[in-house]
């Protein structure tokens, strides 16, 4: 249903290409559920969008509080949509609390609903509103269309007489806040009716009060005249094909599924639990159908060892984490790296250092990926840029991983590992093929085998225990150039360094070329970008590029190495601007190699870059 | 479990087909080279192909047993080689994987390691080389060197109390506890085969000397005089007795073990604690034993299996979990996966 049905009462259409709403409540509000529902109905229709889920740290912090806000905001619309926008349309607040801390982003005249509930005295003493302060009633939000509605009371009126607890009549009031935005973004409930009745299938009473709370608000917008505008929002013009929506971590997961199909290889995941990387473990262990051996280690040393065995008997082996994390396994991957077995190593950034901001986006790890071992030991680095670009980008890393013999770094992060994107999913054979084989022939003619004899990728021949014949140990110290015995000689270990580094390098032949996001060659400013601030960059760029300006947006998948024409594709702009979440870090890796003036722009707030921000400098450079 | 099943040898191997092109080189004297020569000795009576035996080391003298036994090994880092270990198992269960391991490298550094892969329960076999100290690094205490103990790292005694590792592994829920000893070359065989045989993981605790930085840590369990009566072999099924003519016995009284002398009146062979490896709280007292000389100083120190159990292996349970999803789901096409249940089509 997208078209304006007739409805009882007179309203204005607001036809728009793009509209951002954010559905803010406490953390017992069911606001994620609310937003996901509203998203998957939103993409199902046919829109293109982006959210972006904002957990509070704590899991129950105390209801009605500003720390217990649970905030999803979801920028959808006809046109093509690349981050989940600076500001807001839509403000859904369920109380005081949320309001307080949400008010700020939502664009002047924009529209404010709220659970009249949410505001009593309580509420807006916990939200930290002076004595007497109610901003509903103040003229504070003059400046914006509010529309103030009991939930509470209109779901509980809604379902009276079914018997409920006051609990589970509590519990409904999302679904009657979402009835409400169905109503006035002109979308058909049906997606979340047949959701409803699957999650509730065992518990009928609470699927038809959901179902209840759900009509009741879409009820409410089409008879109560309180409502003067309604949006209506256009087919997206998406590239055709079938899609799917798809979170990161859950892209993670089935990439390492579809690498494990692809190469033959079996697939082990040693992960232990961390904010945000859980959903990697999670995901992972429903695949026991496709023999997929899940591993929740004692810790993140274990995870990583334990992966590191899998691999060293043959599977494609992988541990997931996040900063604390991979800071625990480094010494691990360092064995990995003397062993030159295949690991893939995810590390989901989340704020540092420490336990930092274990709910907040960051991408402070890059340094630590590319040097944060002791001794001589690069790895390659990989990076996705959106939730699913994380297919793409894993599968990549499981490929280089299994066909060069080596561990490699995934940063994904925590904004596009929760944050999800419609996806037009590749088929098994769009995939480019993982080519292993393992070596069950000695590859000396003299007869004894050399496990560090390497090939022309310069990697080193993968042998499965239990091949007769071939029987050889591996370790952590030194070993001689082929024959990996034990060798502490002097020469020897600077030939073993160099060709350790050399043939991460190579790994440059293999993938390709860098190309120009958007824009074109030597433009007067190009925008560098890595990771989790490609949608943002880019929607900079699109917009302008529309407008006249002479930029450019390059991306990085590969952080190490990397692409080969890199340094002189960079050295064609005139200004080169390196926007990170962080302190500065790619900038030091482009400096350091192409001895390029980059300028850095730098947010460590544990939020993405508002295009905004980014717009802002760029045009400041374009000016200079 | 303990009791010996005969398996078809498939191919003849001898101790020679385990001895790698490579010198050993612990000190002089060590104890690791009995443990080495015991496990070269008979491994070829096991049945398991050459190429299907993968020795997991940490680091420590005992860890570069590895290098000594030719076969598939990895010589890994302080700590993890039960975490190593366990991800081999996992996803090779067919192999029969052994960890050496030391007194530091189990018990301090990998500590937690050692405890989750007992409690797991994976099919492995984990000898612990208990010498008292650190040995590579040249001599500090270590977790199971006694109260007082005077070391490089220790100048005036250490402070700490230490392990007692058949303690330790009981309380992880190991289901299989066991100990011997460099100087009792078939004892440690007889051993070394139970804990091969023993489906699930297998913990055995071997006292080692190290003749350069703890000298005759154990002597007093083997030597002539003293061997008889500080040192008790358990037997399934049989009355704890020992003694230079065997004649003391071990009473229970409650839960607190008696010494007696059988050669007094009244005390009878028949009236003695049997030894039962599934009795969980008697093989706790036994591993309490050596920590109870000050109260009890005639109890012996026992040798052999202290507690075994059958109990599912982490790495059977997980292909069994594996084969009912498969059974019950099918095994789908990757593309199911890639799409997902919910699409759209766009144009
Ligand atoms: S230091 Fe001790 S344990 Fe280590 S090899 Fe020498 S004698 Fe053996």
């Amino acid at each position: 249903m997208d078209t304006t049905e007739p409805t009882l009462h007179k309203f204005d259409v607001i036809e728009a290409e793009s509209v951002v709403v954010r559905f803010s409540g406490d953390s017992g509000d069911g606001m994620q559920l609310t937003g996901t529902q509203f998203t998957d109905t939103t993409a199902f229709l046919g829109k293109d969008l982006s959210t972006f889920p904002e957990f509070p740290a704590e899991i129950r912090a105390p209801a009605g509080t500003l720390a217990g806000v649970s905030g999803f905001q979801v920028h959808f619309g006809s046109k093509e949509i690349f981050t989940a926008g600076d500001t807001y349309d839509v403000l859904v607040a369920m109380n005081a609390a949320a309001l307080g801390n949400d008010l700020k982003n939502l664009k002047k005249g924009g529209i404010i609903i709220t659970n009249t509930a949410g505001f009593d005295q309580k509420n807006l003493r916990l939200a930290e509103y002076p004595e007497g302060v109610n901003p509903l009633e103040d003229g504070s939000l003059a400046n914006y269309q509010v529309y103030k509605i009991d939930v509470t009371r209109l779901t509980k009126d809604a379902l009276k007489d079914m018997g409920l607890s006051n609990k589970d009549i509590e519990r409904s009031k999302n679904m009657f806040v979402l009835g409400v935005l169905y109503w006035m973004f002109d979308q058909s409930p049906d997606y979340t009716l047949t959701f409803i009745k699957e999650k509730f299938s065992k518990n009928p009473l609470i699927a038809e009060a959901n179902i209840k709370a759900l009509k009741a608000g879409l009820n409410y917008g089409d008879t109560t005249e309180i409502f003067t505008t309604r949006f209506k929002i256009n087919h997206s013009n998406l590239p055709t094909g079938t899609y799917r929506s798809i979170t990161g971590n859950h892209a993670t997961a089935i990439a390492l599924v579809a690498a494990s199909e692809k190469s033959g290889l079996p697939l082990f995941l040693g992960s232990y639990p961390i904010t945000p990387a859980s959903d990697v473990l999670h995901e992972l262990s429903k695949y026991k159908e496709f023999r997929v051996r899940s591993f929740q280690a004692e810790d993140e040393i274990a995870a990583v060892c334990s992966a590191i065995g899998a691999s060293y008997g043959g599977s494609l082996a992988v541990t997931s984490t996040s900063g604390p994390g991979m800071s625990l396994k480094t010494e691990a991957m360092g064995l990995a790296l003397m062993l030159e077995l295949p690991l893939v190593v995810l590390n989901i950034q989340r704020g540092g250092p420490s336990t930092g901001l274990p709910t907040k986006t960051e991408q402070s790890d890059l340094l630590q990926a590319m040097y944060g071992r002791h001794g001589e030991s690069p790895l390659p680095v990989l990076a996705s840029n959106s939730p699913a670009d994380c297919f793409y980008t894993v599968y990549e890393a499981c490929k280089i991983a299994a066909e060069h013999m080596t561990p490699v770094i995934v940063l994904n992060d925590g904004y596009i590992a929760n944050g999800s994107e419609p996806w037009r999913f590749p088929t098994e054979e769009d995939l480019e093929p993982i080519s292993v084989s393992f070596t069950t022939e000695t590859n000396n003619k003299d007869g004894v085998f050399l496990p560090y004899k390497r090939d022309e990728k310069l990697s080193r021949p993968w042998v499965k225990p239990g091949t007769k014949g071939l029987e050889h140990r591996i370790g952590g110290l030194e070993r001689e150039n082929e024959t990996g015995d034990i060798s502490y000689e002097a020469e020897n270990h600077e030939i073993m360094v160099k060709l350790r580094a050399a043939k991460i390098e190579k790994i440059a032949d293999y993938i390709p070329l860098q190309t120009i996001d958007t824009g074109k060659e030597n433009a007067k400013v190009c925008i560098l970008g890595w990771g989790s601030t490609y949608g943002s960059i880019k929607s900079v760029s699109l917009d302008l590029i529309k407008e006249g300006y002479d930029v450019a947006h390059i991306h990085l998948r590969y952080l190490n190495p990397f692409p080969k024409n890199l340094g002189e594709l960079l050295s064609g702009f005139e200004t080169i601007l390196i926007p990170e979440m962080n302190n500065g870090q790619l900038i030091r890796l482009i400096r350091d190699k192409y001895l390029l003036p980059a300028i850095g722009l730098n947010k460590i707030k544990g939020l993405p870059f508002t295009t905004l921000e980014i717009r802002e400098k760029v045009l400041e450079l374009l000016n200079k | 479990m303990s009791e010996i099943i005969e398996v078809p040898v498939i191919e003849k191997l001898t101790s020679k087909d385990f001895v790698p092109n490579q010198d050993v080189k612990w000190c002089p004297g060590c104890g690791d080279y009995s443990v080495l020569k015991q496990v070269h000795t008979i491994f070829p009576e096991l049945g398991v192909k050459k190429e299907d035996f993968v020795f997991v080391c940490g680091i420590g003298c005992s860890s570069r047993f590895t290098f000594y036994v030719d076969s598939y090994g990895m010589h890994s880092i302080h700590g993890r080689a039960t975490a190593i270990a366990s991800g081999i198992k996992a996803s090779r269960p067919e192999l029969s994987v052994w960890v050496v391991t030391g007194d530091g490298d189990a018990l301090s550094i990998g500590g937690n390691h050692f405890i989750h892969i007992l409690r797991k329960n994976f099919d492995i076999n984990i000898l612990l080389f208990n010498n008292q100290i650190y040995g590579l690094t040249k001599g500090q205490y270590s977790p199971t060197s006694e109260t007082g103990k005077i070391t490089k790292s220790s100048p005036y005694g250490s402070v700490e109390q230490p392990f007692n590792p058949a303690e330790l592994a009981l309380g992880a829920k190991a289901t299989f506890v066991s100990r011997t000893l460099d100087r009792d070359p078939k004892h440690m065989q007889s051993i070394l085969k139970k804990a091969y045989y023993h489906k699930g993981a297998s913990f055995v605790e071997i006292y080692q000397n190290c003749p350069v930085f703890n000298d005759g840590a154990f002597f007093i369990f083997t030597d002539k005089e003293t061997k008889k009566t500080e040192s008790l072999f358990l037997e399934e099924g049989k009355p704890l007795v020992f003694g230079v003519n065997n004649d003391r016995g071990i009473k229970l009284d409650g839960f607190n073990p008696v010494v007696v002398d059988l050669n007094e009146n009244g005390n009878s062979v028949n009236d003695l604690w049997i030894h039962d490896e599934k009795d969980r709280i008697k093989a706790n007292i036994l591993a309490g034993f050596q920590d109870m000389k000050d109260t009890n100083p005639d109890l012996p120190r026992p040798f052999g299996v202290l507690y075994a159990v059958d109990k599912p292996t982490y790495e059977d349970a997980m292909e069994e979990q594996i084969a009912r999803v498969i059974s019950k789901k099918g095994k789908p096409a990757l593309d199911k996966i890639l799409s997902g249940d919910k699409t759209w089509v766009i144009g």
